[in-house]
């Protein structure tokens, strides 16, 4: 992402960029980093001076080895929060973000001052044999693809014409994915008992076209935040923001206009 | 030069034109009564091999009817009792997906003292689509592989008190391995490696052989010479060596040779994996995975799948003729490469028959085996450029 600029956190190099002007609003990108330079958070730019921070591993943030799961993330992001001197922040979280805003708001409940999560992972509902997510490693990044985006062609990248660093950076995050995400798969077992410590409003987004996870696992992770409120997305997969910015961007708004 | 018998034990009776045969291809496909007699027949020829004065190389793979062997640690307790003189080399214990490496130190001492002192322990990191029948997480494979070998190798020595163990992926307390190994202080380890120039490097400094399957010779020089170059940096710590599997096979005529090839061809066609199952995310390094992402990777196993005899007995990834043929092509092949110790053979695979399996490995020990038992264990690369001058 341009305009990034690299801060020390624990010992821990974390990438943030800067987009806009105005109340400031952390925005925890997606496992595919997709946010950065979109229409959605040029939207959001238009309001708040947008903090899109790299969860360590992902884009240019460093991954210690002994970063293992998400709650690991939460640490350290929370520490960034400190760092820049933001408390009570407005906070957006999309999809492997969604699920680190999710343990932030757990470690601590005063770090967000609405927090809008958009196709978050982290929560197990099913049983041992109910998969609450497509299985992405045994389906593989085509059929997945075909789950996450509703016109996926149109977010094929054209790896022969990016450069070594960029697909490097792609291919890292993918690596990253699987070091948080393997096992167990796309969830923190214990996440689901301790979300009730979550006070902040909480807005669950959800494409109604979503293939990793559908809307009846949004509401059953609404049900676990108190007076958290589930949006659906109409024609979108498990990026609504991306694939229907504007839809998104009223919804997010909307919620966050009720702070004030 | 050690010659070693070698079958991944497959179970061929399914539909060959399954798209997808690793991983996923449903298990209904396997009939008891047929894999009984298989695994019984493959344990038999093991039992010839040993007889005909070979040894015995084992492996395994998972949810795939390429390999009925998924249990190495059993197959080797079998042979270790069954068998008189053969070494048993297993490799190897896939240590990481494993996920208990105190009990691969029970079980191969087990087997090391049953077998009086035979065997030959390897480890292996396992090739991709392993991450997904055992549920490792594909971002760790290499450093479990290196971590579980140590904790092996530490619970095999330290003989005189227990020990409790709190590392990276493995707890344990009061680590006392009973049995020990027979061999002192524990069998020769074993790795094989196929890209990677840390494997041969590691395994030449801590004096383990290194192993690789199937490559082209112009791929196994560099990683041979690697090995050599850093046995003589790290002072040339005793034992080692290194081994290389090709598909080898050996008939009184050319034609009868090539039938035998072509059987054993099957290994590299037949078994399919889906894209995504041969490179899990965090498998290979990211410069790999930039590589293969513009799709300038792999045109060695596309080459392999679809080449002639010709071309694979040229790489070396084949060797089969006649006797005095098989025998030049080795000796080639050890030159193009710089020597080797170990010519573990993968002399039956698909629908290769009893007859024609022992067919081949017999003639093989007969008029092959004795041309190139002699010829000299490979020598570090400065030894031997001393030698020269």
């Amino acid at each position: 992402m341009a305009g990034e600029e690299l801060v020390l956190v624990g010992g821990v190099e974390l990438e943030i960029a800067r987009r806009g002007s105005g109340k400031p609003l952390l925005l925890l990108p997606g496992e595919d980093m997709l946010e950065a330079d979109s229409a959605f958070v040029a939207g959001l730019a238009k309001t708040f001076e947008v903090i899109v921070a790299s969860p360590p591993g992902f884009g240019r943030s460093a991954r210690p080895e002994w970063l293992t799961q998400p709650a690991d993330h939460a640490y350290l992001l929370l520490s960034l929060l400190k760092k820049l001197n933001l408390a009570r922040v407005p906070a957006i979280g999309c999809s492997f973000g969604g699920w680190i805003a999710a343990e932030m708001a757990v470690i601590d409940n005063d770090a967000f001052s609405r927090l809008a999560l958009i196709g978050p992972y982290g929560v197990k509902l099913g049983g041992p044999t109910e998969s609450d997510f497509a299985d992405i490693y045994q389906l593989g990044p085509t059929k997945s693809a075909a789950l996450k985006f509703r016109a996926p062609e149109t977010m094929k990248r054209d790896f022969t014409k990016l450069g070594d660093d960029e697909l490097g950076r792609i291919a890292r995050n993918l690596e990253s994915f699987a070091r948080f995400g393997w096992e167990p798969y796309l969830h923190n077992p214990k996440l689901k008992h301790l979300l009730y410590r979550v006070t902040a409003p909480t807005l669950i987004i959800w494409g109604e076209k979503d293939g990793i996870a559908g809307t009846d696992y949004a509401r059953g992770f609404a049900k676990l935040i108190a007076g958290a409120r589930v949006a659906t997305v109409a024609d979108a997969a498990h990026y609504p923001h991306i694939e229907q910015p504007d839809t998104v961007l009223r919804q997010i708004t909307e919620f966050l206009g009720d702070a004030k | 030069m050690r010659a070693w018998h070698f079958t991944e034990m497959p179970y061929p009776h399914y539909p060959q034109d399954e798209p997808a045969t690793r991983i996923n291809l449903p298990n209904k496909f396997f009939d008891p009564q047929t894999g009984a007699d298989l695994y019984n027949r493959y344990l038999d020829e093991h039992m010839i091999a040993d007889e005909l004065g070979l040894d015995l190389m084992l492996n395994e793979h998972h949810q795939t009817p390429s390999c009925m062997d998924t249990c190495a640690p059993l197959t080797a307790a079998i042979l270790a009792r069954q068998t008189k003189n053969a070494r048993i080399c297993l490799l190897g214990n896939p240590i990481g997906h494993r996920n208990d490496p105190i009990r691969v130190a029970e079980e191969m001492a087990m087997v090391d003292c049953i077998s009086r002192g035979r065997l030959e322990c390897g480890f292996v990191r396992g090739v991709p689509y392993e991450v997904y029948a055992a549920n490792t997480n594909p971002t760790y494979t290499g450093e479990k592989l290196w971590d579980g070998i140590d904790l092996v190798i530490k619970a095999w020595r330290k003989v005189d008190a227990p020990f409790n163990y709190e590392g990276r992926f493995w707890h344990r307390r009061s680590i006392n391995v009973w049995p020990r190994p027979f061999q002192a202080p524990h069998p020769q380890i074993w790795v094989t490696g196929s890209s990677d120039f840390e494997t041969p490097r590691r395994c030449a400094e801590r004096g383990w052989v290194f192993a690789n399957f199937l490559l082209p010779h112009d791929k196994v020089r560099p990683l041979f010479d690697t090995y050599r170059k850093h046995f003589v940096e790290h002072g040339m710590p005793g034992g080692g060596g290194l081994a290389y599997m090709p598909l080898v096979y050996v008939a009184d005529s050319d034609s009868e040779a090539d039938k035998g090839a072509e059987e054993l061809r099957w290994y590299l066609t037949a078994p399919k994996a889906e894209p995504h199952f041969r490179n899990p995310p965090g498998y290979m390094p990211v410069i790999a995975n930039v590589k293969a992402m513009r799709a300038t990777q792999g045109p060695n196993e596309r080459a392999a799948r679809t080449a002639s005899l010709d071309w694979l007995r040229d790489q070396g990834i084949l060797i089969s003729g006649t006797p005095d043929n098989v025998v030049k092509q080795i000796k080639r092949f050890y030159d193009l490469v710089g020597g080797f110790d170990h010519l573990l053979m993968m002399d039956h695979a698909g629908f290769m028959g009893h007859e024609r399996t022992v067919k081949g490995m017999t003639l093989f020990a007969r008029e092959v085996y004795p041309q190139i038992k002699d010829l000299p264990r490979t020598t570090p690369l400065k030894v031997a450029s001393a030698a020269a001058e």
